[in-house]
């Protein structure tokens, strides 16, 4: 995890720098905010990655002479096909059809949002099918 | 300080080669000039790396083809190599920005200036007063008002908006600034040739913008005084005849006058 | 050489082992997770976009052919420029390359079975379309599509100077549409650090994988930006609130700066995996590794870092921006982009080059981003920039850098559409609709420099005062139809090698582990992987004598690379 917490931290420690010279050079608020902004989302991840870094065992993938046998197993839990997720983005196509047609397209737009929310929730937890 | 910019360009120039245009022209006022080496400058650079990776590439397509099935040498790096194409590169850049701020700085310089315009952008035309003379100047879209300021004299312009940001963009001055509703651009001018110049909006400002012309007439001295004093006997300069609703009826204009700056 | 792998074993909570086969038909497609069929529809509705948007383009060419033209009034000439300017943007370039091929080719590349968020994935896409249909029914509102420019700049787009629902359905759009590419960064953000296969260390995946990181990176920075803009706006449109506006102590241009702080790094979000593709493309035509890996990666990175810091050269001319921070920013990213070219020129270099369409349509790009790039170096300077802002040089610049981003897109077309549809395209069509897109590029973006030089400005419906402008008018609509006939010859060439010639596993002699499975992959990606010792895993596989060198070090043929 060590390249991955340096990248972000070398970022994260560049946009450092330039907030401190754009908000000190250019009295200007919203770039000088927005830099800073950038400069915390690097740095957050990469503060975590960093204290992981020092604390885990080596992972298959950051070692260099690893073999295809060291990652046998279990990778992760990858869901077969869902309904939810078409689901829940006509439930947004709506609520954002709500902002130019008026308020009564809430209805739909968060009945089928909920309705994916509960479904994804309880697929998640039955395993959806193949 | 113009002197020291345009060195380059007059070296070349005394060696006796014309240093091509690259496209740009000399402009009519001072900072027109400068920008114009500036660009040239920016071009001859610009040829000789851009003829070197072309070079390359082409030459790498043509002697490097594939002649058979042999796998070639597999060279994967070569670090002093590498660290030249990072070093000039910045070396180039910063020599670039350097003029680049000698330009800048000369071109947002504020020296003395002898007249002074207030240039108002509305949808859709421009209008201009000359503070303390009592010259307003008003015209939109095609009726294409004509802004009058003396030659080889330092004028001070005074750009706003009333309501949403057009762009003062003047060809031949090589110059464009917005003018933005709440905010006071300012800016100095200084021609060196008198000549009528057709300019007009650039920052699309809904739906007239193609349509929103204005000149800029450069003039001698005397020849500005008898102009400011007729347009204040005249009163209310003529070309301002405005009504709210004033809209034209053909969409795009069939008949419309050419003025003497055209190029 | 090859460690056998036993399929993944997949956590399935209540397990239903494999029994059923799944939905078939419209179903499937509604309910898929798997990366590389939403990756396929991503690429298939962003190619679909742009066709959309190449056509808005030859409608707005063929007004300006002459200089007083009435194919199209004005009003519909503001939403042509717009929607074509918005679809190409924001509906096409983008989700062509980070939600189509990157979807399709990261997990493959670093030996994932999939992405790391399936159902987001779809999310993703799903999120992607409805926003497109959105954005795109402004053209069936009563007062037409969106209006003024693809940037929106206030106070033009607010509710008194632009009423009507075009731009409100064009900024609802962009809402999906931003949350779309959100979660794609989220995506592939999580899969490249989390999802690698055994051996498979940060600084031996594909450079492709690399800048699609960065790219990731720089969304997650960007575009919750863009969508905190487009509320404001829409705040300020409909909730009587005055953040762009005068009249309540508003200040428009802080619309510039937010859109620009979202809108350069988008630029190079839009770059940056086309520069990955033609990474991939020359190697494997030139038979050589990358050359300078590390250089790229490096470079690749600062442009991304840089990118942030240079919004404001985009408001040069509004007089209300620091101008020498933006303008040394915006010359220092040349540099790492100057790397990346000769990092190209060197894995050419003493290669045995061959010339395929996907060869080249990547060296037409190096041409054409060179032009795009050396014109953006002179518009970082502000004395150039305020003659050259507004006019035809800048749409000269940026066209000529989104077309070599097409270049780029077709050489990923040619180069990869055999991995993931098993079936190879013809060659010689191919190398037809090559020539009539990369000389239509250069004949349609050349006058439009001069013209901008001789001062034509943007966004005109037409240019009666100046008729000596039409010559280089009608040159550069030439250039138009030119690239619109190469994109007909791409079609033709689908249709043409619909299941013509199979491709088989690895049809390039390829160099990075989407060679070593088939095509197209199977479920979950690999049957099997190989070793991985250095960032060619197939090329090492398939030619283990002939390992990467420093240069200058000849190739021991004894010399056995370390287990």
């Amino acid at each position: 995890m060590r390249v991955e917490a340096r990248i972000l931290l070398s970022l994260g420690s560049f946009f450092g720098f330039m907030s401190a010279l754009y908000w000190f050079w250019g009295h200007e608020n919203a770039g000088g905010v927005m830099i800073f902004a950038a400069m915390l989302l690097c740095f957050v991840p990469g503060s975590y990655y960093f204290w992981w870094s020092r604390r885990m065992k080596e992972r298959p993938e950051d070692d260099p002479n690893a073999t295809q046998a060291q990652g046998a197993g279990v990778i992760g839990a990858f869901p077969g096909t869902s309904i939810w997720p078409f689901t829940l983005a006509m439930g947004a196509f709506f609520v954002v059809l709500a902002l130019v047609f008026g308020i009564w397209f809430l209805v739909p737009g968060f009945g089928l949002a909920a309705w994916a929310l509960f479904g994804g929730t309880a697929e998640g937890r039955r395993g959806g099918t193949h | 300080m113009r002197r020291v910019v345009a060195l380059p360009i007059a070296a070349l120039a005394l060696a006796g080669c014309t240093v091509p245009t690259f496209g740009a022209a000399p402009g009519v006022t001072t900072s027109s000039r400068s920008a114009y080496h500036l660009w040239q400058g920016f071009s001859i650079g610009a040829a000789l790396i851009g003829s070197l990776v072309v070079v390359l590439i082409l030459w790498t397509m043509v002697f490097h083809r594939r002649k058979g099935d042999n796998i070639p040498e597999q060279s994967q790096y070569h670090i002093p190599l590498e660290l030249t194409y990072v070093i000039v590169p910045i070396l180039i850049v910063i020599g670039l920005f350097a003029w680049t701020m000698v330009v800048e700085n000369q071109e947002v310089a504020n020296p003395k200036t002898s007249v002074t315009i207030n240039v108002n952008a509305f949808q859709w035309g421009w209008k201009f007063t000359y503070p303390g003379q009592d010259v307003v100047v008003i015209g939109q879209t095609t009726q294409n008002p004509e802004m009058v300021m003396p030659v080889n004299e330092n004028v001070h312009i005074n750009l706003t908006s009333t309501d949403v940001i057009h762009s003062f963009y003047v060809h031949d001055f090589n110059f464009s600034r917005l003018a933005l509703p709440g905010v006071l651009n300012q800016f100095t001018f200084r021609a060196v040739n008198t000549g009528t110049f057709q300019s007009q909006c650039s920052e699309i400002c809904g739906l007239y913008h193609s349509l929103m012309y204005f000149r800029v007439k450069v003039v001698t001295r005397p020849q500005y005084e008898v102009w400011l004093e007729s347009k204040a006997n005249a009163g209310v300069a003529q070309a301002s005849r405005i009504t709210n609703n004033q809209q034209t009826s053909s969409v795009v204009p069939t008949k419309l006058t050419k003025s003497k700056g055209d190029n | 050489m090859t460690d056998v792998l036993d399929p993944p074993i997949l956590a399935q909570p209540g397990d239903h082992g494999h029994a059923h086969e799944g939905p078939t038909g419209i179903l499937k497609w509604l309910t898929t997770t798997d990366h590389k069929i939403i990756g396929l529809s991503y690429t298939v509705t962003s190619v679909i976009m742009m066709v959309i948007g190449g056509a808005l383009a030859e409608i707005i060419r063929a007004q300006l052919t002459s200089s007083n033209n009435s194919l199209v009034s004005l009003a519909q000439y503001n939403e042509l420029f717009t929607m074509h300017g918005s679809v190409m943007i924001y509906l096409f370039a983008g989700p062509f390359a980070f939600g189509g091929l990157a979807n399709i080719l990261v997990p493959i590349q670093i030996g994932a079975p999939d992405m790391a968020f399936p159902r987001l994935n779809a999310l993703s896409y799903w999120l992607y379309l409805m926003g497109s249909i959105t954005m795109l029914m402004g053209f069936f509102t009563a007062g037409g599509a969106a209006n003024f420019g693809w940037v929106a700049y206030a106070p033009l787009s607010n509710s008194i100077n632009t009423p009507g629902a075009g731009a409100d359905l064009w900024i609802a759009g962009l809402l999906l549409t931003g949350f779309s590419a959100i979660f794609t960064g989220v995506n592939l953000t999580a899969t490249i650090f989390y999802l690698r296969a055994p051996g498979m260390t940060m600084f031996r995946m594909p450079i492709f994988t690399w800048n699609m990181l960065v790219t990731a990176i720089l969304i997650l920075l960007a575009f919750p930006v863009l969508t905190a803009g487009l509320i404001m706006l829409y705040c300020d449109r409909h909730f009587g609130t005055h953040i762009f506006s005068v009249q309540g102590g508003g200040v428009p241009v802080l619309w510039q700066h937010i859109f620009w702080f979202w809108g350069h790094p988008e630029v190079y979000i839009l770059a940056l995996p086309f520069f990955g593709m033609v990474t991939e493309i020359i190697p494997v035509f030139s038979r050589k590794p990358v050359f300078g890996y590390k250089g790229m990666v490096f470079a690749t990175m600062t442009i991304g870092a840089l990118s942030l810091g240079v919004w404001a050269h985009h408001m040069f001319t509004t007089g209300v921006v620091l101008l020498p921070f933006f303008s040394i920013m915006s010359f220092l990213i040349a540099v790492p982009t100057g790397i990346k070219f000769f990092n190209w020129i060197g894995t050419m270099w003493r290669g045995e080059i061959w010339f395929s369409t996907a060869m080249l349509m990547a060296i037409g790009f190096l041409f054409t981003f060179l032009v795009g790039g050396i014109t953006g170096i002179y518009l970082a300077s502000p004395p150039i920039d305020f003659f050259t802002h507004d006019t035809y040089f800048v749409v000269a610049h940026f066209h000529s850098i989104v077309m070599a981003l097409v270049l780029g897109a077709m050489g990923g077309l040619y180069y990869w559409g055999p991995k993931i549809t098993g079936y190879l395209l013809n060659e010689t069509i191919g190398k037809m609709q090559f020539w009539f897109l990369f000389i239509g590029i250069q004949v349609f973006t050349f006058p439009m420099y001069l013209l901008g030089l001789r001062g034509m400005p943007r966004r005109v419906a037409a240019y009666p005062l100046h008729p000596s402008w039409q010559t280089l008018n009608e040159l550069s609509t030439v250039g138009a139809v030119m690239i619109g006939v190469s994109t007909v010859l791409f079609m033709v060439n689908i249709g043409y090698s619909w299941k013509k010639y199979p491709a088989g596993d690895n049809p390039w002699d390829g160099h990075t582990l989407e060679w070593f499975t088939t095509s197209p992959p199977p479920h979950h990606n690999f049957y099997r992987l190989p070793r991985i010792r250095s960032e060619r895993p197939t090329w090492d596989y398939n030619h283990p004598d002939r390992p990467a060198k420093a240069h200058g070090h000849h190739d021991n043929q004894d010399e056995v690379p370390v287990v």
